[in-house]
C-alpha cells in the first residue's frame, strides 16, 4: 500500500449499504467511523450491525472476542468534522450527483489533503463526482455489492483525474479487507449494472409482449442458464420502484433503448406493485402465485 | 404416454445417445409424434405433433395462420455447442389446444426435463433475453471496459452466475452466436441483436468455429 490506511470513514452509514461497508472495514481491523446526518437511523443501523455480528458468533463464523474487537473499532457520528482524521472516506449516500459532489466539497474542508475519497456509486460517473472535490486526483470508484458485509466483489474505477497512487492504495485496501476487487473503466453502470439493468428490463418487455409468463421467464433463465434467481424475482426483491430509478439514472447517460423504463414497469409502480416490500410485484408473495402482468 | 420420433438429421435437442431417443416407440400408433429435422405433415389422429426448432419460427413449418390444433414447437436450450440443458422451450402457436400443450409438457417432464411455454417468436425466451447481454459483454470487451476475466468474475461473484457471459460465448462457439444473433436481428432489427464484431470476424475467417 502506498499510503497507510488506519482510519476509515463511511458516509451514508445509516443505509443498508453504508452500514455493510462499515462492517467490512471494522472486521478487517480498521478504526471505522460511521457518519450520517440522520441520528435515529444511524442508531438503528448500529444496532443492526451489532445484531449481525452477534448472529455471526452464534453461527460459529466469528469468535466472541473478535466481535468485541470489531465493535470496539466502530463509532458513529452525525458531525462530519469527526471524519477529519480519516485516511479513507467511503461515501454511500443517495445516488444523486449533486448530493455526492456536495459531500465531497464538505469533506475537502475537514479532511487532510492526502485522504482518499471513494464513491460507492453504481451508476454515476466517478469523474463527474470527483469534480465536487478540489482535489479530484484523490477520488476513486469503489462499488460494493449488496449486502456489502457478505459479498466479496468490489468494482474499482479510476476517474479521468484519479491518481495512480489513489487507485493503487484503494485497491490494496479492498484486498486487505478480504474483498475481491475488479478494475473497470469509469463508464455508466461499470460492469454489473451495465449488464444487469437492461437485461432486467428486457425480461419485463418479454412479459409485456406476451412472449411468456413471468413464472416461465424466470424458470427458463434459471434452468437454461443456471442463474440462482430469475430476473423478475430479482426485480421484485430490489423493488420495482428501485428499478425505475435505475432506469432513470441510466437511460439519460447511455441513451440505450434497453435501459429506458419499460411501460409495464411504470404501470405496475403506479399501481403500487413494488415487489416483495409491497407484497406483490411480478409475483404475489401472499400465495406466491404469478400476477397477470 | 407413447411417442414416435421421425428424425432426418442430427437433433440439437437430443444428440446421439440421449435417453429421450431410446425411449421412443417404433410403433406408428403412438399418442405423440416428434419431428426432428423431418418435414411436417398434418395428422389429426395424434394428441400432439412436436416440431423441433432451431432459430426459426414454428410458422415456417406450419404456416402463419395454421389451424392445426395439435402442433407445438419445441427446442431444448443449448449454449452454442455446449451439451443441451434441461430446459425445453415449448412454442405454442395461437392454434394449439391446451391438450396438445399438456401432452407435450407431460412427455418432456417425464423425460426429466423442465418445460416453459413461449409464444412463437424468434429467440423464444432465453435467446431473446440473453443475446443482448452477451452482445453487450462482447462490445465492452472491445471497448476495454474491463478484461474478460474481470467481467466474468464480476458476474459470478456479483450476480451468482455459474459462469461468466464471455466464457459462455467463447465456449459455445462464435458460429452459433453469429447464427442466433443474425436470426434475431433479421426479425427485430434492433441494434442489441446485431451480430457483434467478433462473431462476424469469426464467421468470415473460418466459418466461425469454437474460439474467440
Amino acid at each position: 500500500m502506498t499510503k497507510s490506511i488506519k482510519t476509515v470513514g463511511v458516509c451514508g452509514a445509516a443505509g443498508t449499504m453504508g452500514a455493510g461497508i462499515a462492517l467490512v472495514a471494522a472486521r478487517a481491523g480498521f478504526r471505522t467511523i460511521s457518519y450520517d446526518m440522520k441520528s435515529d437511523a444511524l442508531e438503528r443501523a448500529t444496532k443492526q450491525s451489532a445484531a449481525f455480528l452477534d448472529k455471526s458468533v452464534e453461527r460459529g463464523k466469528l469468535k466472541a472476542t473478535k466481535r468485541d474487537v470489531i465493535v470496539g473499532a466502530m463509532s458513529h457520528t452525525t458531525d462530519i468534522a469527526e471524519l477529519g482524521g480519516c485516511d479513507l472516506v467511503i461515501e454511500a449516500v443517495f445516488e444523486d450527483l449533486a448530493t455526492k459532489r456536495d459531500l465531497l466539497k464538505r469533506l475537502d474542508e475537514v479532511c487532510a489533503e492526502d485522504t482518499i475519497f471513494a464513491s460507492n456509486t453504481s451508476t454515476l460517473s466517478i469523474t463527474e463526482i470527483a469534480a465536487g472535490s478540489k482535489l479530484p486526483a484523490r477520488v476513486v470508484g469503489m462499488h460494493f455489492c449488496l449486502p456489502a458485509q457478505l459479498m466479496k466483489l468490489i468494482e474499482m474505477s479510476p476517474g479521468i483525474l484519479t491518481s495512480e497512487e489513489t487507485f493503487n492504495t484503494a485497491w490494496e485496501w479492498t484486498k486487505a479487507c478480504g474483498q475481491i476487487p475488479v478494475k473497470t473503466q469509469d463508464k455508466p453502470g461499470f460492469i454489473l449494472n451495465a449488464l444487469l439493468v437492461p437485461f432486467n428490463n428486457d425480461a419485463i418487455r418479454v412479459v409485456e409482449a406476451g412472449v411468456a409468463s413471468a413464472a416461465d421467464v424466470d424458470k427458463a433463465i434459471k434452468t437454461g442458464l443456471g442463474y440462482k434467481m430469475g430476473p423478475l424475482e430479482l426485480i421484485d426483491l430490489i423493488g420495482l420502484d428501485t428499478q425505475v430509478r435505475l432506469c432513470e439514472a441510466f437511460y439519460p447517460i447511455t441513451l440505450d433503448p434497453r435501459a429506458a423504463t419499460p411501460p409495464l414497469l411504470k404501470r405496475m409502480v403506479a399501481a403500487g406493485l413494488l415487489g416483495r416490500k409491497s407484497g406483490r410485484g411480478f409475483f404475489d408473495y401472499e400465495g406466491n402465485a404469478m400476477l397477470g402482468a | 404416454m407413447t411417442y414416435t420420433i421421425i428424425q432426418n438429421g442430427p437433433s440439437r435437442s437430443f444428440p446421439e445417445g440421449d435417453g429421450f431417443l431410446s425411449g421412443a416407440s417404433k410403433d406408428k400408433g403412438t399418442d405423440v409424434l416428434v419431428l426432428c429435422k423431418a418435414p411436417f405433415a398434418a395428422d389429426p389422429s395424434k394428441t400432439a405433433i412436436l416440431v423441433e426448432l432451431g432459430n426459426e419460427s414454428l410458422a415456417q413449418h406450419i404456416g402463419n395462420d395454421s389451424a392445426h390444433s395439435n402442433v407445438v414447437g419445441f427446442a431444448r436450450y443449448r449454449n452454442g455447442d455446449d451439451a443441451p440443458s434441461k430446459l425445453v422451450e415449448l412454442v405454442r402457436p395461437l392454434s394449439a389446444s391446451d391438450a396438445a400443450v399438456a401432452a407435450a409438457t407431460e412427455l418432456f417432464t417425464k423425460a426429466g426435463l423442465e418445460v416453459v411455454v413461449s409464444a412463437d417468436q424468434i429467440g423464444r425466451i432465453v435467446n431473446r433475453l440473453v443475446i443482448p447481454k452477451y452482445n453487450a459483454a462482447l462490445r465492452f470487451l472491445d471497448e476495454r471496459l474491463a478484461t474478460q476475466a474481470d467481467m466474468d468474475l464480476t458476474c459470478k461473484l456479483g450476480l451468482g452466475y455459474p459462469d461468466g457471459p464471455l466464457e459462455r460465448i467463447f465456449r459455445g462457439g462464435m458460429a452459433r452466436h453469429y447464427d442466433v444473433t443474425h436470426a434475431l436481428f433479421e426479425t427485430y432489427g434492433t441494434p442489441a441483436y446485431a451480430p457483434p464484431r467478433r462473431a462476424i470476424v469469426a464467421k468470415n475467417r473460418d466459418g466461425g468455429g469454437v474460439g474467440k
